[in-house]
């Protein structure tokens, strides 16, 4: 930021805050996109009063929340939680080695881009789209929903983990080569104890992230509890739908917990 | 690192001691987290609802996926479907528009909390406290729901996706924006103090700048992922992109959601080139 004067300042005094030309050139850029976005969306006062009035009926349909049917709530809860569990732990399993092939330090260029590219395509699509696909090609249940995180978790996940490797001190790496060691000794011991914490800080919070999924995975028919939730709202049952809701926000809540808590025995 | 004690020879004469890394504790919950872990992945394996028709035909029904989604119908992108309705690229447009409007909504909506939230502004326990829970609270909801929510509210189409897009920057915004907040320097602020400035002075002169940079990145991180977020906005009808996929999805017609695949990555890795590249000329 360059000071520049104001014209209608005393002479020599200098505006202490004043933006550079840069500056004013991205916040006008930035005004007219975003005056062209309000002009598509429109977003004017009559339909904000009409939708506050929507509002407050459906909080009265809302309120209070019930549980019932239990069964299928605890139903698509349990599955969630079964979603979430087996596409971190099938996401680990495979972007543990992407990871490590897409780390630039370790890996000659052509391995490092390709495996780099996939874990791009793998975060690029949102995990619902992901599920549609997957509905189409395993049908409609949990499995739908387990792949679809896993691809989600690669693509999260495998970035982190390629990020980590990345900056660690290739000092260790050096002398544990000098003794000869092979390939896998010189991951074991040079890589491995420089990204472990890292690592248990990124699974605790990609399983954390996958359990938020599971919970809409299921409005595409992926399963868990997504479904239900969905049914619940075409039959306009917006106090089931609210119970629904307060459910996930304690399952995601009890997740948050337990990551601390994990982070905490491995001290971090 | 392993876990396994690490024995080294004591003095030469002195009686061998046993070096362990880690105290009993530690090693316990160590071993209850590992256990818990293994355990949660047996429950859900046995447990789990998986039809094995399904698993085992699954290849031959990807393979057909792909094979009905060639030749991908390119000319969808500027006709529409039937006349009155939008064509991709007008969907396109308006997700872009969800996703920036919404930002910008989630921003403004995001800064009185992170202030709110931040210790060291305001002194008030009880209001940090409040802040904090209204954070978590709309992070805590996935966009999806806060767009059916806003469907619910203002009917079909583009407003409720932008307000659901907000709704959940808020929490996220509002997080980050407290903790950079909360991690500037003292120095600036006492100075200010000394002379006699007030709060409002201090916060816009002595807070602000410092937090300018942290804001701006956080905008912009926000913005891409709600690019992302914005694409799948439409599958509840809350507008743009994703409208356009589920009609094409429910008529199965695989060469044009093929399409609009195709067009959903070419925008998000666009975006995301085009945050990294600002993020390296402004920071």
């Amino acid at each position: 930021m360059e000071p520049s004067a104001s014209p209608r300042a005393l002479p020599g005094h200098v505006r202490p805050f004043a933006m550079s030309r840069a500056e004013r050139i991205g916040w006008i850029v930035f005004a007219v996109l975003a005056a062209w976005a309000a002009s598509r969306i429109d977003p004017s006062w009559a339909r904000f009063v009409t939708g506050l009035a929507n509002a407050e009926r459906f909080f009265d349909r809302m309120l209070p929340p019930i549980f019932t049917p239990e069964r299928e709530l605890v139903r698509g809860l349990a599955e969630s939680l079964q979603i979430a569990v087996l596409a971190t732990a099938l996401g680990l399993a495979l972007s543990l080695p992407l990871g490590l092939l897409a780390a630039r330090n370790l890996m000659p260029g052509w391995v490092s881009w390709s495996a780099r590219f996939v874990i791009t395509v793998c975060r690029t699509f949102h995990p619902v789209i992901v599920a549609i696909v997957f509905v189409k090609a395993v049908g409609f249940g949990a499995l739908a929903g387990i792949f679809a995180l896993t691809v989600a978790s690669i693509g999260f996940v495998g970035k982190l983990f390629a990020e980590a490797i990345e900056e660690i001190s290739m000092k260790p790496i050096e002398a544990v080569r000098a003794t000869g060691a092979s390939f896998a000794n010189v991951l074991l011991f040079a890589v491995v104890p420089q990204v472990l914490y890292r690592f248990i800080g990124f699974i605790a919070y990609l399983a954390d992230s996958n359990l938020r999924n599971s919970a809409i995975v299921g409005l595409v028919g992926a399963g868990g509890i997504g479904g239900t939730l969905f049914a619940a709202f075409q039959r306009f049952d917006y106090d089931y739908v609210l119970g629904i809701l307060l459910c996930i926000i304690g399952l995601i809540m009890v997740g948050e917990a337990l990551q601390l808590a994990v982070k905490k025995v491995f001290r971090q | 690192m392993s876990d396994a004690a690490v024995p080294a020879a004591a003095g030469a004469a002195g009686a061998a001691r046993e070096w362990r890394r880690f105290t009993p504790a530690e090693r316990l919950a160590r071993f209850a987290t590992y256990f818990l872990c293994v355990a949660a992945i047996v429950a859900s394996l046995r447990t789990v609802d998986v039809i094995p028709e399904f698993l085992a035909d699954a290849p031959a029904q990807v393979q057909d996926l792909f094979v009905r989604m060639w030749p991908v119908d390119w000319a969808f992108y500027v006709t529409p479907r039937n006349t009155g309705a939008q064509t991709v690229h007008a969907a396109l447009l308006d997700t872009l528009a969800i996703a920036l409007l919404g930002t910008v909504f989630g921003l403004v909506l995001a800064v009185p909390f992170g202030f709110l939230a931040a210790r060291n502004i305001v002194r008030l326990s009880w209001v940090n406290w409040l802040a904090r829970l209204v954070l978590v609270a709309t992070r805590s909801t996935s966009t999806l729901l806060w767009a059916l929510f806003f469907v619910a509210v203002f009917g079909p189409g583009a407003l409720a996706g932008t307000c659901a897009i907000a709704f959940r920057s808020i929490g996220f915004v509002g997080k980050l924006l407290s903790e950079a907040i909360e991690e500037s320097h003292r120095g600036t602020i006492e100075a200010l103090t000394a002379a006699g400035a007030s709060w409002t002075s201090r916060v816009l002169y002595g807070y602000w700048p410092q937090v300018k940079p942290a804001f701006v990145a956080i905008a912009m991180f926000r913005w891409d992922i709600n690019v992302r977020e914005s694409s799948v906005l439409g599958l509840v009808g809350a507008g743009g992109i994703g409208m356009a996929m589920n009609a094409a999805i429910d008529t199965f017609e695989w060469q044009r959601v093929a399409l609009i695949l195709l067009v959903i990555f070419a925008v998000v890795v666009a975006s995301e080139l085009l945050v990294t590249w600002l993020r390296k000329r402004l920071l």
